[in-house]
């Protein structure tokens, strides 16, 4: 809308004027298991990456803290984006696959509204760490198994393996296909939707 | 992948950006908090907000912020609290979800989700 050849900044697919409310799902598996692709199937820009300095707790408060802080770990993450109506718009985000990044997870990615566990089923144990912090976190997922290749397990035998209780969606996708990959979104709002109109039955109405 | 573009950026200059401040309001800032400009660039600025004031004419998110300018979420949050101080910009920050208390949004936030991820 303003200079549209000289300044890169204005040409990189503007939100729309109304965007108000940014909404977060993550894409997490094991190494290599597909995670970025996914993104990059489903979102409407090209999907972008940056990173993020955590520091120890407790620095930071003065200027020579701050300097001497040498304690921060770097988090290399991608992302995509879906502008979902006038307001919303949900951000993927696809995790780094190492383990040591975990420990980051609730802050890096604090209010994430769910999770796809991307698996392999030539390397199921890969995803068993994703989904025990998934747990402890309390982050709802579901399980999606990006079929490579000719898959190994079915999709029974991958939620006996991964010890899943029968309300979580274990289901099939090509990571590098829009629909396939939109279809596991849907699913998981679907799960969400689920999970939150039972909670709110649950609940007694103020 | 831990390592990232960014792993050459020096210490030193980052530091220098944000003017060795690191302040508490940051943490108002969500990654996916929208920044939108309320002002064009004025002479003398520094370049960071100059170029942060230019990218959000229409809103975007700390997020992609953090990814043009090629610096890290932690120090464009400082350098946006600048721009928020002096009014230069407004930060639309994410509310259906709710991190606070750990719960899930209203099912009517995710209904619409759901829909709208279904009409794509
Ligand atoms: N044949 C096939 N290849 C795939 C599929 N999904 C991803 N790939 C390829 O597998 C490789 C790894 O995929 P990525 O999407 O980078 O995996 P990732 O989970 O992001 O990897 P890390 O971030 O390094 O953990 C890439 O070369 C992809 O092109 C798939 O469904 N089928
Ligand atoms: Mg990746």
């Amino acid at each position: 809308m303003h200079s549209r050849t000289s300044d890169r900044a204005d040409v990189r697919a503007p939100l729309r004027a109304s965007a108000s409310d940014g909404l977060k799902i993550v894409v997490v598996g094991g190494f290599g298991v597909g995670k970025t692709t996914m993104v990059q199937s489903v979102s409407e820009i090209r999907p972008l990456s940056t990173e993020e300095t955590m520091t120890q707790a407790g620095v930071g408060i003065d200027d020579a803290s701050f300097v001497q802080s040498k304690t921060t770990t770097t988090v290399a993450f991608d992302f995509g984006r879906i502008s979902l109506d006038e307001q919303m718009v949900l951000y993927l985000f696809g995790a780094p696959g190492q383990e040591r990044f975990w420990f980051l997870w609730d802050r890096l990615f604090a209010g994430t509204l769910g999770a796809v566990v991307l698996v392999d089923t030539n390397r199921l144990a890969d995803s068993w760490y994703a989904i025990d912090r998934l747990e402890y976190h309390g982050t709802p997922f579901i399980v999606a198994r990006n079929n490579f290749t000719e898959p190994q397990h079915t999709l029974e035998e991958v939620r006996d393996a991964l010890d899943l209780p029968s309300d979580i969606p274990v289901i099939d996708c090509d990571a590098r296909d829009r629909d396939s990959s939109k279809a596991v979104l849907v699913a998981l709002a679907r799960h969400l939707y689920s999970l939150s109109t039972s909670s709110a039955a649950r609940e007694t109405t103020a | 992948m831990i390592r990232g573009p960014l792993d050459s950026e020096d210490p030193d200059r980052l530091y220098t950006v944000t003017g060795g401040r690191s302040r508490a309001d940051e943490s108002v800032f969500d990654m996916v908090t929208l920044i939108v400009s309320e002002s064009e660039p004025s002479l003398g600025m520094q370049s960071e907000h100059v170029k942060i004031l230019r990218m959000c004419r229409r809103p975007m998110a700390v997020v992609e912020i953090s990814s043009y300018l090629g610096m890290p979420v932690s120090v464009v949050k400082i350098l946006l609290c600048d721009l928020l101080d002096t009014g230069k910009i407004t930060a639309r920050h994410p509310h259906a979800a709710r991190p606070d208390n750990g719960g899930l949004p209203e099912p009517e936030t995710l209904k619409k989700v759901l829909v709208a991820l279904q009409n794509l």
